[in-house]
């Protein structure tokens, strides 16, 4: 039912700019009003929530990593997985955002049975997850950043180059783009297994198959553009040009199913900071990520605790000696050593 | 505020980066769709097909005739604009009139950052100036 949901949303938006823009007389708002607010609701939400989670408290460091820990010289310790120092920890960051290293550690749970027969409950590596995330999530980067042949003139060269690698396969006419059948693999791999496993359909809720269903509807709409309808590149570019330079045209030679694109990206900008989709940000702040595990090395001190003055039991007996022996608790100093 | 320089630094670099489409036009005022180098009236007055359907269609055009021509056999392409009859031919039509594919064919691919795979094997003719 939650995969209906977000289906049906999806289509609703993308309908809506359909009849907006090819009809309804509402290119203004579509194509020039949604873009800007859309940009400015992602580029100040990004940053409130960014900031939001910087002043969260970090006591102290979270050492459930994996990986061996450093402890005595002659144990060799896992120095990326579980590293003491912030060199390491960059080294650890890194990996994590380009090689998603936590999600290939993913595991899937089997109810198999023992040899005699009896149910059991086994873990099997699973790396198909991690295989389509990374496919989707490369995929989507060299995406957008080849759009940005629409942004730029002349259009800088490592973006061509780019442009030409894409397209090396040299198959159909406008060429087609390995990243759109990889990124479709990903994606499709991505929502699938919501679909499929039972498990994970149970916990799958209207947000994650909208976040998909939306970039799937992205994807698909640009895909037609370029290989079934065929758009006006040169009239959008003046128009895409003319957004980023504040004094917007809208050339009549654009197809409404340019603004089906551009609407559900603006929902996607426009969404992302409110969304599970600043897993983008977050991944920076991920306290079992970026600190080091050294809480053996380092003294940690809570850093809201109050200052609290040493009390020793000596000047604690001094305080309360004579209440104490009147409650007949035992002292070490007596009374009458005291006076 | 833990870290709180270091995750600033990391939010404007951020920033910095999704914005670039704004800041790196900044102080333009406009952007022209390149001027092309269109045949004289002597030559041709029309193309094959509307104007708007070569802008959008014509790498359509030229694939369906490279599969006609190569695999089919078939030369003759009827223009659904006034059912006029065409040799299918990149080099004996189109750029019979269209000569010069610096001046034309050269602008449009080069702003929008296309390398068509057509002149890995077609030669483009010498410019007459048409
Ligand atoms: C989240 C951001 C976006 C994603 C994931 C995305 C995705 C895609 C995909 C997969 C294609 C198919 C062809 C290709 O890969 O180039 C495409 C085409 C296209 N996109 Fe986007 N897009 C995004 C943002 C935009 C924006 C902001 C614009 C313009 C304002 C835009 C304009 C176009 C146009 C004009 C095409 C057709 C290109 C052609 O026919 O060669 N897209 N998009």
């Amino acid at each position: 039912m939650n995969a209906f949901y977000g289906l049906f949303i999806v289509c609703a938006l993308a309908l809506a700019a359909l009849v907006g823009v090819g009809g309804g007389g509402m290119t203004g708002l579509f194509a020039v009003a949604i873009p800007y607010a859309a940009v400015a609701i992602f580029v100040v939400g990004f940053a409130l929530k960014v900031m939001c989670w910087a002043k969260s408290p970090v006591p102290f460091r979270i050492p459930t990593t994996g990986g061996q820990q450093k402890s005595l010289d002659w144990i060799p310790y896992a120095r990326y997985d579980n590293p003491v120092n912030s060199r390491d920890t960059v080294v650890r960051m890194i990996l994590e955002v380009l090689t998603f290293r936590s999600l290939f550690r993913n595991t899937t749970a089997v109810l198999g049975k023992t040899p005699d027969g009896k149910p059991q409950v086994g873990y099997f590596s699973e790396k198909w997850l991690w295989l389509a995330a990374i496919l989707f999530h490369y995929s989507f980067l060299l995406i957008v950043i080849r759009h940005m042949r629409f942004f730029t003139e002349p259009v800088p060269l490592p973006i061509q180059w780019l442009d030409w690698a894409d397209s090396i396969l040299q198959i159909y006419s406008p060429t087609l783009y390995q990243t759109n059948l990889l990124f479709l693999a990903g994606l499709g791999w991505l929502l699938a297994r919501r679909l499929l496993y039972p498990q994970i359909r149970y916990i799958s809720n209207a947000a994650d198959y909208f976040a998909l269903f939306l970039i799937i509807g992205i994807a698909l709409s640009g895909i037609y553009m370029r290989y079934v309808a065929k758009v006006d590149i040169v009239s959008i570019k003046q128009f895409t040009m003319s957004l980023v330079m504040f004094s917007p045209v809208v050339p009549k030679e654009i197809a409404p199913s340019f603004f089906v694109h551009l609407f559900l990206v603006c929902v996607l900008l426009a969404y992302f900071p409110f969304s599970k989709l600043m897993h983008l940000g977050g991944v920076f702040l991920s306290p079992t990520r970026n600190l080091p595990n050294d809480s053996r090395i380092h003294h940690h001190e809570n850093p809201w605790n109050p200052k609290i003055k040493p009390h020793s039991y000596e000047a604690y007996e001094d305080d309360f000696r004579e209440a104490m022996v009147e409650a007949g608790l035992p002292v070490v100093k007596q009374l009458e050593e005291e006076a | 505020m833990y870290d709180g320089s270091k995750i600033l630094a990391g939010l404007i670099v951020f920033l910095a980066l999704v914005t670039f489409p704004f800041w790196n036009n900044f102080g333009a005022k406009e952007w022209k769709q390149p001027e092309l180098k269109l045949p004289p009236k002597e030559v041709a007055t029309q193309c094959i097909e509307s104007k708007e359907y070569m802008r959008e269609q014509h790498m359509k055009i030229l694939d369906d005739w490279r599969d006609q021509v190569v695999r089919e056999g078939k030369r003759i392409y009827i223009a659904k604009r006034d059912h006029k009859e065409y040799q299918m031919s990149l080099q004996n039509t189109c750029m019979k009139c269209h000569d010069d594919k610096e001046k034309f064919c050269d602008k449009c691919h080069t702003t929008a950052s296309v390398s068509p795979y057509c002149w890995d094997c077609h030669i483009a003719p010498k410019a007459k100036g048409n």
